[in-house]
């Protein structure tokens, strides 16, 4: 999966999610439930939907590295380059 | 034979639109099915059926208003032989869109307007309408009285409430349903509070190791401790688990705790995880994310709403230290978890910081009291500290 792959899927599981959110409106590197009024079983739920999507892990111990978009979108991108090989 | 009625769905409700029929007549229903779906103020409500039987027919047609006890549907026990049909009531037909009403107009009769300063003349049962509907003054002296020496009546105040304007800024259908029941709740119901620091230590290092090799699917949330918590201190001290009505605490054989739950575009609603006191940890989870699901998605049962016994409101972690919910009613007790953070404790005499939060009780005076309440809200900060995956 490319970059802009994976920020497509995040952009759709995030419109699921908070619909009412212009994800081209938030700061990228700001804190995702702040910028996304999001709380933590949304979180949950997004976690859930990118990990299926991924067949990533995302373990809890990660979710700093997942806390703004653009650090979301470079975890998934390193996960899914390593799991492609 | 029994028949299906308009479900209330909280204090508030009055009425409800049925607007999906999911069962046809000759379906069989068990107990538990969804049959009907009615809009409601609070969004679209699904209702269950409470017997086994056959759907003989249905009294509502689908687009009608009918006040709540109004029979729904006629479900026939298994072996009863369906109805004649000539003794069948015709169906409250969807209301045909009519053209609107012409206004009434003004009356003719001259009537003495009460001069500017001059004493208003308004009788008693008049008075107080125009304080319910939040008449002012100013609005009053433009009223013409139909009453003796041009004194106002409850028919004036009436038609003016008619021909008013709509009450200025958008008061959407959820707001009004919200302000009902606040506002029935503060009016009735003397609140005493109470509040304690809970240390979450345990509670965040239970979450960290159960998590660990759970897939996120499987993984629990601080809220969902809460929650168990506060359904078994609900289980130790049942005073504050149940309903207040007619002037009489009737404490509930099960409890159904209720979320509190912000919606995204405004608005709020408590649905109830039904028979919470029976679920352990991982099914209180999975009911918990089922239900928001259903009612971020906009759709959730009729009893979920009608059948809470206590309320549950948590901030989150974006939120602030401390909240005091409102009860409720008929509920008698609403417990507030603040937002978690870092703050500083004292352990073994010496500073240092943990993470905490406030739990709060709200309940009601006329059932309990603020020593059993205080046990109560202790009863919670006992279960966090002893948390284990049973």
């Amino acid at each position: 999966m490319t970059k802009d792959d994976i920020e497509k899927l995040v952009r759709g599981e995030l419109a699921r999610i908070a619909p009412d959110i212009d994800p081209d409106a938030i700061d990228r590197d700001g804190d995702l439930r702040e910028e996304c009024d999001i709380d933590s079983l949304d979180f949950l739920n997004l976690v859930t939907a990118l990990g299926k999507a991924l067949s990533m892990p995302m373990p809890e111990a990660d979710y700093p590295a997942m806390r703004s978009l653009n650090g979301l979108v470079a975890y998934l991108s390193r996960g899914s380059a390593a799991s492609a090989g | 034979m029994g028949e299906f009625r308009m479900p209330s769905l909280g204090a508030d409700m009055e009425a409800g639109t049925l607007v999906e029929w999911l069962k046809a007549p000759g379906d069989r229903v068990a107990r538990g099915d969804i049959i009907a779906v009615v809009e409601t103020q609070k969004g679209a409500i699904e209702i269950e059926v409470f017997e086994d039987g056959t759907l003989d027919r249905t009294l509502v047609e689908v687009g009608a208003k009918v006040p709540v006890g109004t029979p729904l549907a006629v479900i026939r026990a298994t072996g009863e032989a369906a109805a004649e049909v000539a003794k069948a009531p015709a169906p409250i037909p969807a209301p045909k869109p009519e053209a609107p009403k012409p206004k009434p107009a003004p009356r003719a009769e001259p009537s003495r307007a009460p001069e500017a300063g001059a004493r208003l003349r308004i009788t008693p049962a008049a008075f107080r309408a125009a304080e319910k509907l939040g008449l002012d003054p100013e609005r009053l002296r433009a009223i013409r009285g139909t009453g003796p020496d041009g004194a106002i009546t409850l028919g004036d105040i009436e038609a003016a409430a008619e021909a008013a304007p709509e009450a200025p800024g958008p008061m959407t259908e959820m707001r009004a349903a919200i302000a009902a029941a606040m506002a029935r709740s503060k009016r009735e119901i003397p609140h005493y509070y109470l509040a304690q620091s809970v240390d979450l230590t345990r509670a965040s290092d239970f979450l960290t190791a159960a998590n660990a090799g759970r897939a996120p699917e499987n993984r629990l949330l601080l809220g969902v401790m809460f929650l168990s918590s506060v359904v078994r201190a609900a289980q130790d001290y049942p005073e504050f688990n149940g309903h207040f009505i007619d002037g009489a605490f009737r404490p509930a054989p099960k409890i159904h705790a209720a979320m509190a739950v912000a919606l995204r575009g405004g608005g709020l609603v408590a649905p109830a995880i039904l028979d919470s006191g029976d679920c352990d940890l991982d099914t209180l989870m999975t009911r918990m994310r089922d239900t928001l699901g259903r009612v971020r998605a906009g759709r959730f049962r009729a009893r979920e709403l009608s059948e809470a016994t206590i309320t549950v409101t948590s901030l989150g972690e974006r939120g602030v230290e401390t909240l005091f919910g409102v009860i409720q009613p008929p509920q008698v007790a609403i417990v507030g978890f603040g937002s978690p953070a870092e703050r500083p404790v004292v352990q073994d005499g010496k500073l240092a910081a943990a993470l905490t939060t406030t739990v709060t009780l709200a309940a009601d005076h006329r059932v309990s009291d603020g020593h059993r309440g205080a046990l109560f809200l202790r009863a919670i900060d006992r279960h966090l500290q002893e948390v284990t995956a049973s």
